[in-house]
């Protein structure tokens, strides 16, 4: 009988009905096993294959810098309309490095599993993250698995990296608006947090919110091409639009005021806010830009943003003012005024 | 948004506007108070501020359930959540930062490994109770008259259903009595020192009680009430429609909000609040002190499921912190920006007192949509 298993075989790892266990982060050979037939399958890149503790790169071209950015995902659900914690957890980080005005280059990725979790989603996340990466074309190029006991993790959470060059000349901050600026967003506002929040509530709707989880670096060249006088590019994620704004208004020392009428937000995403009591400005997004401009830029830098797929609804929603205050103030499309604050620490459940 | 969307028409507002203006340009001043949180936020939240004329002030009252809820209350909840390992403790999102003794609230208990959980409803708390019959479930229950029939049903139902292991700690107020407390206190009664002018009344709150229990604040005090809406364009013909019959010398009970309120109100709400729950003597509100029939409790036939007897609470009334203004904020006495630690001590982060902590409350609504107003604008 024994002459029918082949000398040296492994059984596969089960990715139907397996499920993570400790050994899966011991070390040993079952670790081995989960990183050669999930992981380094998945993401199969040359550097990846060098199979060291580290990984060597490239150095980049004369006059780069170097821009680097790290996120961690702890979302709940793992799998939400419109994305998984797996690709979110690629363009979080791309989108991260690419703000800063850079080409993104490299990922890392860092899991933490839960014992007991089924692999078969560890597979589907896993190649939703390879997926993303291959469509951005910003491989994982080094990374680490770990296991917890039950009950100490909630199934998965995703640690990425991401490495970028910078090209000379270029620098983008939260400190350089200026009064006078034209304030753009690439498109509607709150899909990702309300995909999310609607799921978690259960609220059902005509027509379902996904989220707009989207690698925004495509977008961002095709606007620093068109407009590379661009002053400030963020992507407004956990606290929304209003919470980035505060954060530049308040690195730059000036104020902002919004039109609430020239807010783009889905009529679904702001009929879920009206019943959960939130306001979209405070959502996050995944998958949009909030640009600052010099005002004499902004219909080109509209244009650029709107010819790409993922720009189509960008909008000029206000602009820089001189306030010493840094206060982000919005006239309301009721005909008054009013403070657009910080969020102020509200027990919102896992968005990202 | 289909029927939201018509209340909060900015072309109609200003219209609405410029007919406040000239109905009010009377030479005298106007001083309304809205009574709910509700409408504070409406006012704070569209800028309504910026479309009255500068002789029409609103003052905001006490109708934010967390604002009023005394600090003996919530030390009450983080005790028995900390002392009882068995316990879970659920209320409204609302309930989680009001700050309490011993510098913790809700949320800091549940960091110190209290199990306090959020819900929506208080059937999502009896839900709880049915999916860990192990578990002590309890529902710290709060809010004036639109919240207490959904506690009266679950009551009924735990009832119904012999679920041993839920219970309520009832912490419901009733509005009509502290109106009465405001329209009592000795600065709008005999000094004058809170000029009030009439009141804008409840919206959800009146969906229930109706607007007759109004009458009798029309009549014995002769201040105007109007019923209206949560939108900002019902307060704004609420605000007219006080501002005519100020001028026309009338103190009457009227209704904007005929299409949600009548004069009885949900009379099945009624009997089924009245089958579950009776008057409390006094409760403690924050910022008008004892309110005598100001709240209620759970009757006996339900005694099982009220957790202040069946876990023996004591309340045991503490202080506000003494530079607070909240008390007099409350009743209309003063402005938050006249509290020393508005804005710098107390912030919604770091709350002190109550009417910072929920965004109906009169700080936090000032703080989060209005503070801007306070500084001179500079030229750019």
């Amino acid at each position: 009988m024994s002459g029918s298993v082949k000398a040296g075989y492994v059984r596969a790892l089960d990715l139907k009905t397996g499920r993570v266990d400790m050994g899966h982060g011991a070390g040993g050979k079952a670790m081995a096993q989960l990183i050669d037939e999930l992981f380094a399958r998945a993401f199969a890149n040359d550097y990846l294959a060098q199979g060291d503790d580290g990984t060597v790169l490239p150095a980049p071209e004369p006059g780069e810098r170097l821009v680097m950015a790290t996120d961690a995902h702890v979302v709940s659900p793992l799998f939400f309309p419109g994305g998984d914690i797996g690709c979110l957890s690629v363009h979080g980080t791309i989108n991260d490095v690419a703000v800063m005005g850079a080409r993104p280059l490299y990922l890392a990725a860092s899991f933490i599993l839960e014992e007991g979790f089924p692999l078969a989603e560890l597979k589907r996340i896993v190649d939703s993250m390879a997926a993303a990466s291959r469509a951005a074309g910003v491989p994982v190029v080094t990374g680490d698995t770990k296991v917890v006991e039950q009950g100490k993790g909630d199934g998965v959470f995703i640690t990425t990296t991401g490495v970028g060059a910078l090209p000379a000349g270029r620098s983008l901050s939260g400190a350089n608006a200026r009064p006078g600026d034209a304030v753009l967003v690439s498109g509607t506002l709150g899909d990702h947090g309300m995909a999310i929040m609607a799921q978690r509530e259960s609220l059902a709707f005509e027509s379902e919110i996904e989220s707009d989880t989207a690698a925004l670096h495509g977008l961002i060249a095709d606007l620093l091409a068109a407009v590379p006088g661009v002053r400030v590019l963020r992507d407004p994620t956990r606290g929304g639009l209003a919470t980035t704004l505060n954060e530049i208004a308040a690195q730059s020392g000036v104020g902002m005021l919004l039109e609430e009428k020239a807010i783009p937000v889905r009529e679904q995403v702001d009929a879920a806010c009206e019943l959960l009591g939130l306001d979209p400005l405070y959502v996050a997004n995944e998958g949009k830009l909030v640009a600052i401009v010099p005002a004499e830029a902004a219909d080109a830098a509209l244009a650029a943003l709107r010819a790409h797929p993922l720009g189509r609804e960008a909008a000029r929603i206000g602009e820089v003012t001189a306030d010493p205050n840094a206060f982000v103030q919005i006239r309301t499309g009721f005909g008054g005024k009013r403070m657009v604050d910080w969020l102020s620490g509200e027990p919102l459940p896992r968005i990202c | 948004m289909k029927y939201v969307d018509e209340f909060r028409d900015g072309d109609v507002a200003a219209k609405l506007a410029d007919a406040i203006a000239r109905e009010a340009a009377t030479g005298r001043d106007y001083a309304f108070m809205e009574f709910c949180g509700g409408h504070t936020h409406a006012i704070s939240r569209y800028g309504v501020t910026d479309l009255l004329p500068p002789n029409v002030r609103m003052i905001h009252g006490p109708g934010c359930p967390v604002c009023v809820l005394p600090i003996g209350r919530i030390d009450m909840a983080i005790g028995l959540v900390l002392a009882r390992r068995d316990v879970i403790l659920t209320t409204y999102g609302d309930c989680l930062r009001v700050p309490a003794s011993n510098q913790l609230s809700l949320q800091k208990a549940k960091a110190r490994g209290g199990d306090v959980r959020m819900v929506y409803s208080a059937a999502d708390a009896l839900t709880l109770a049915q999916k860990n019959p192990g578990r002590e479930v309890v529902f710290f229950a709060i809010g004036f008259e639109t919240t207490t029939p959904p506690t009266a049903l679950v009551i009924r139902q735990a009832q119904a259903l012999g679920l041993t292991n839920f219970s309520v700690i009832c912490n419901h107020v009733l509005t009509p009595s502290a109106i009465m407390t405001i329209l009592e206190s000795p600065e709008v009664r005999d000094l004058g020192t809170v000029p009030l002018d009439g009141f804008i009344g409840p919206a959800h709150v009146s969906t229930i009680i109706g607007s007759r229990p109004y009458a009798f604040f029309a009549e014995e005090y002769r201040k105007p009430v109007v019923i209206a809406g949560f939108e900002p364009l019902d307060v704004m013909q609420a605000i007219r429609m006080l501002i005519r019959q100020v001028n026309e010398g009338r103190a009457e009970v009227e209704n904007e909000f005929t299409r949600a309120v009548t004069a009885d109100g949900n009379l099945k709400a009624q009997a089924l609040v009245s089958e579950v729950f009776e008057l409390r003597r006094s409760f403690e509100w924050r910022g008008l002190r004892e309110v005598p029939y100001s709240a209620l409790r759970i009757r006996d036939a339900f005694a099982g499921w009220d957790a202040e007897r069946k876990f023996d609470l004591a309340f045991q009334s503490v202080p506000d912190n003494k530079a607070c203004e909240c008390g007099a904020i409350l009743r209309g006495v003063k402005k938050p920006t006249d509290c020393r630690i508005f804005g710098t001590v107390c912030t919604p982060e770091n709350p002190m007192g109550s009417c910072m902590v929920s965004s109906e409350g009169a700080c936090a609504a000032h703080y989060n949509y209005g503070r801007f107003r306070d500084i001179p604008v500079v030229a750019a």
